[in-house]
């Protein structure tokens, strides 16, 4: 199964075989464990658990440790559920960097950095006005429709918080993996600080373009 | 040091040949055509170091032709075969880009290391 969490190290450049510089995101990706396996019977739908990194007893809810002594696994600190069918799958199985190999296309998921309150320029790309001869809207929104609407238009693009968002970016080439080290090098930019959880699942873009070419 | 940096460390290369902004140096890359491989060898004075690590960069500037011409290359890149250098040369700074403004061999002159 070619979906694993992990944690964003960092971006670097490596060369290729061919001699060429790629830009690269280090995540260190796994080992997970299928925590759980839900069933059409069980839950009304298919989908496997995957749990990532130790969580410590002391910070494991009654609720949970219950859970896991259950499962027979150990407790787990982040817990996402994806929605596959779970096939040979079966709970206590390791997920690692293994299952993926370089040239693959993945999408990773992560949470975008927080950019507070943000501007109209920032946040939604605006040209802002002119700086000097006069001029008075330096960073405004400037129009934001009908002066005769009598309201605001749904959507309307204005200043307000930004970033800390659900991102994902689609269809970046696995590089390299470092199946010792549980690291994935994936060519590009990932969402979210260092160290952000990011889930690295196979790329839906590059499963429909194959299916093209087929 | 991050993990990120412990990647690029992999790819970095074991041995550089030590050289530095005054030196003149004929860099030796790989060039493919098609599916021809060849050498090609750019001759200049090293007029920059910049970047650490795996990107590492430097630039060499040439006189061709009466034009000049500046090209920069990835000191780690596995494009460059070697890198000879033909005559060190003294020179009080790091980035000698007062030869970009010099012309004449008389001005671009740099005092050969004895």
């Amino acid at each position: 199964m070619k979906h694993i969490l992990g944690r964003k190290v960092g971006m670097t450049s490596v060369f290729r075989a061919d001699g060429s510089a790629e830009p690269v995101t280090v995540i260190a990706a796994g080992p997970c464990q299928v925590v759980d396996v839900k069933t059409p019977d069980r839950d009304g739908y298919e989908a496997v658990v995957l749990g990532f990194e130790d969580a410590k007893f002391k910070h494991t809810s009654k609720p949970m440790r219950g859970r896991f002594e259950r499962l027979g696994v150990a407790p787990k600190a982040v817990l996402r559920e994806v929605r596959i069918s779970p096939g040979a799958l079966k709970v206590g199985d390791t997920v690692s960097v293994a299952a993926f190999g370089i040239g693959d296309r993945v999408d990773v998921t992560g949470f975008s950095k927080g950019k507070g309150f943000a501007g109209i320029i920032k946040r939604w790309n605006g040209s802002g006005g002119g700086a000097s001869h006069g001029s008075m809207i330096h960073r405004q929104p400037a129009s934001n429709g009908d002066t005769n609407a009598a309201k605001s238009v749904k959507g309307s693009r204005r200043p307000g918080h930004l970033g800390v968002e659900r991102v994902t970016v689609q269809n970046l080439e696995v590089i390299a993996t470092d199946a010792q080290r549980n690291l994935l090098l994936v060519r590009g930019a990932v969402p979210g600080a260092r160290h952000g959880l990011v889930l690295v699942r196979p790329s839906v873009k590059a499963k429909t373009e194959t299916a093209l070419r087929a | 040091m991050d993990l990120a940096h412990l990647v690029g460390e992999a790819h970095k290369k074991k041995k550089v040949v030590e050289f530095g902004p005054g030196d003149t140096v004929k860099v030796h890359t790989r060039v493919s055509e098609g599916n021809k491989e060849r050498t090609q060898i750019f001759e200049g004075v090293v007029i920059e170091r910049k970047h650490g690590g795996l990107a590492e960069t430097f630039t060499v500037r040439r006189i061709a032709h009466g034009v000049g011409v500046e090209r920069s290359f990835l000191i780690h890149s596995p494009r460059i075969e070697k890198i000879d250098v033909i005559r060190r040369g003294v020179v009080r700074r790091a980035k000698l880009y007062y030869l970009q403004d010099r012309v004449g061999s008389k001005a671009t002159r740099i005092k050969e290391k004895k």
